[in-house]
């Protein structure tokens, strides 16, 4: 019988196979780190949360896996608040988000930090967002809060509304219908923009942020991706994307003060440092207030800040020991230069840098 | 050795004979083991969405039942019209493969449908997006401009074609395998003696379809479309990719917002809800899973009621 004459090596051939092809494959070719000393670090963290941050910790991890060879860490983009419950809960070691810990939340129990100590909030990873558009014969485009508001709410409906025409003089602006493309899936970039017009404009802004898009008006497409494909297809588009995968199209300059200010990751990073801290929190959670309503034209208010949530102290040491290293290998110059080069981020400022540092020194 | 007083003959129950038979009623029974699991973990998860405080919900939508009817809607206005594009067409093909092309190619063609059935939904979807949606969208143009006074045609147009009738169109394409395939088996056992005494009559081969390829056929086309419907209304990723989604109900065919189906807003919300939210979801899946359930037990009423005139079952 043939089965019998062949089945027995492909078993075995697919049985190796299998073995084989569940070793790490997220290793892979990412710059060694320098002549850096041979690490001593071992262990396994989880963490698990927004998934605007999955490529740049896809990146982080594969550097600092490939620096630490005895580490292994895994992270989960289940979504911001999923990733907030599970590291409370106890199932995860760190986590990401996309807002900073409620005050309820803070609350809570940490199962994961050791008892009577909390967790804070660290800021992370800066990602503007950029007004992308795609109209014929126009490549500048300057908007105030408020018309952008009224374009995704669906109040201007065309492009040469006057609204548009006093602020773009010198623009040819069609006398075609805007499609405003948004997010049809849930996400925090969705969160980001809302927010950014709710407190700028917000007589015509009037639902408050969340990471589902609030107007029954414009077209919806499915992730970053979407958005800019169908920005990038369609005419007359405008939409708001992850200023990293808006590729070749047009970007909209954002009236901040007297100014327009177009979208820079220095302009970025620089609204982050000149935002408060979130007051009447524990002195050493970074939470930040971000200053939407800047006018300071080196500033870019439409930005996302993600944080790394990390306790106090944890409840196993060893474990305490590994998050400090992976997230201040992330907020230093070089973990945030990986995530520059691999998902287009806005690198920290200096100083917050190093106040991210001073506070992770105390990380137990 | 006389004579052996077989009063009764005992089968023989060897070992493989026990083994088989257990592995079927295994199979059997576990078929439907995981059906009432999944049916249970639907309604166990369900049960807070139904009384989720409105506050769980976005927008103006404050119980469950005003969340989930556009999708309801969408999911079914969606799965139809894909169904009215399909099945003509699938009938078309069956017959040429049946009765009209030369046998090699009807063979040939065969396989190509069968291998329609092969492309992963997600590809489908980026076709969608890709090429279909930027080729159909001057048409939408066209059509909303000379027809916009017809309800479905209204405007305003989009400016992407990613609309509800390009999202029918990709279904369309993607049911039109299975229905094709079992059209074709249905008409291909049509008996040969009803199909030669139509011509013997005096019927032209249309004719001849007509009368006796079609009636005999109807229940497995009925059948077909249902399987069809079936896959239509689950449908999730081409979906999801294609359509620009607002959670209302809406009959116009070529504006940017349209109703969403269940499975694709299940997908789109899914990786970043917690909490309710995702009992919400969950409970919209049970709802689908009920919608389902009711499309196929139509399907199985129509085909049973017409079973006497048919050999197709």
């Amino acid at each position: 019988m043939n089965f019998k004459r062949f089945g027995r090596p492909l078993v075995i051939a697919i049985a190796a196979g299998l073995a084989l092809s569940s070793c790490a494959a997220n290793e892979g070719d990412v710059a060694t780190t320098g002549d850096s000393p041979a690490s001593t670090l071992t262990g396994t963290l989880n963490g698990g949360g927004a998934s605007s941050m999955d490529a740049a910790q896809k990146a982080w991890i594969a550097a600092f896996q490939t620096a630490n060879t005895g580490v292994t860490i895994n992270y989960e983009p289940s979504g911001s608040g999923a990733g907030r419950k599970a590291f409370a809960s106890g199932g995860s070691d760190f986590a990401g988000s996309d807002s900073y810990m409620s005050t309820e939340e803070l609350a809570g129990e940490f199962a994961t930090c050791a008892a009577g100590s909390k967790a804070v909030d660290l800021p992370v990873y800066i990602s503007p967002i950029a007004v992308i558009f795609n109209v014929e014969g126009v490549t500048d485009l300057n908007v105030d809060a408020d018309t952008l508001a009224k374009i995704f709410a669906g109040e201007i409906t065309t492009w040469d509304d006057a609204a548009l025409v006093a602020l773009n003089p010198d623009a040819t602006l069609p006398s075609a219908t805007i499609n405003a493309v948004h997010r049809s899936d849930d996400s925090g970039t969705t969160k980001n923009f809302s927010d950014y017009l709710g407190q700028t404009a917000p007589d015509v802004w009037t639902e408050k942020a969340s990471d589902t898009f609030p107007f029954q008006s414009g077209e919806g497409a499915q992730g970053t991706s979407g958005v800019v494909s169908a920005v990038t297809n369609g005419t007359n588009m405008i939409g708001y994307a992850d200023a990293s995968q808006a590729g070749e199209l047009s970007t909209a300059k954002l009236q901040v003060g007297t100014d327009f200010v177009a979208y820079t990751p220095e302009a970025a990073a620089e609204v982050v440092a000149g935002s408060p801290l979130v007051a009447d929190r524990a002195a050493d959670d970074l939470a930040l207030d971000l200053n939407r309503k800047t006018t300071n034209a080196a500033e870019y208010p439409l930005v996302l800040v993600s944080y790394a949530i990390v306790c106090n102290e944890y409840a196993d040491a060893a474990q305490g020991e590994l998050v400090k290293a992976y997230i201040e290998f992330i907020a230093s110059a070089e973990g945030q230069t990986v995530a520059e080069e691999a998902a287009g981020v806005a690198p920290l400022t200096t100083e917050l840098e190093a106040d991210v540092a001073a506070v992770l020194a105390t990380v137990k | 050795m006389t004579t052996a007083a077989a009063t009764t003959i005992k089968a023989r129950q060897r070992p493989g004979d026990r083994i088989f038979s257990s592995a079927t009623v295994i199979a059997g029974s576990l078929i439907l083991a995981v059906l009432a699991a999944v049916a249970i973990f639907l309604l166990v998860e369900s049960l807070p969405a139904f009384v989720a405080a409105p506050d769980e919900f976005s927008g103006d939508v404050t119980n469950f039942w005003s969340y989930v009817g556009p999708l309801v809607f969408g999911t079914i206005y969606s799965a139809i019209l894909a169904l009215l594009m399909a099945v003509p067409v699938a009938i078309g093909i069956a017959l040429f493969i049946s009765h009209f092309a030369p046998r090699r190619l009807a063979q040939g063609l065969g396989y190509l449908v069968d291998l329609l059935a092969a492309v992963p939904s997600v590809v489908f979807g980026l076709w969608g997006i890709g090429v279909l949606a930027p080729m159909v969208q001057p048409f939408y143009t066209t059509l909303v401009d000379w027809f916009g006074w017809f309800t479905l045609f209204e405007g305003p147009v989009s400016g992407t074609g990613r609309t509800i009738f390009t999202v029918s169109i990709v279904l369309a394409v993607m049911i039109l395998p299975i229905i094709t395939a079992i059209c074709r088996e249905i008409f291909l056992q049509t008996p040969l003696l009803h199909e030669e005494a139509a011509l013997a009559l005096g019927a032209t081969r249309w004719e001849m379809i007509r009368m006796a390829v079609l009636p005999f056929g109807l229940p497995g086309i009925i059948s077909a479309s249902m399987l069809g419907l079936g896959r239509a209304l689950g449908e999730t990723m081409a979906v999801a990719m294609v359509l620009s989604p607002s959670p209302q109900v809406i009959f116009q065919l070529l504006t940017s917002q349209n109703s969403t189906t269940i499975a694709a807003n299940i997908a789109l919300n899914f990786p970043e809800s917690h909490g309710v939210g995702v009992n919400i979801l969950l409970a919209t899946g049970l709802v689908l899973f009920v919608v389902t359930l009711l499309v196929n037990m139509l399907a199985r009423v129509i085909i049973n009621s017409r079973k006497a005139f048919s050999g197709a079952n």
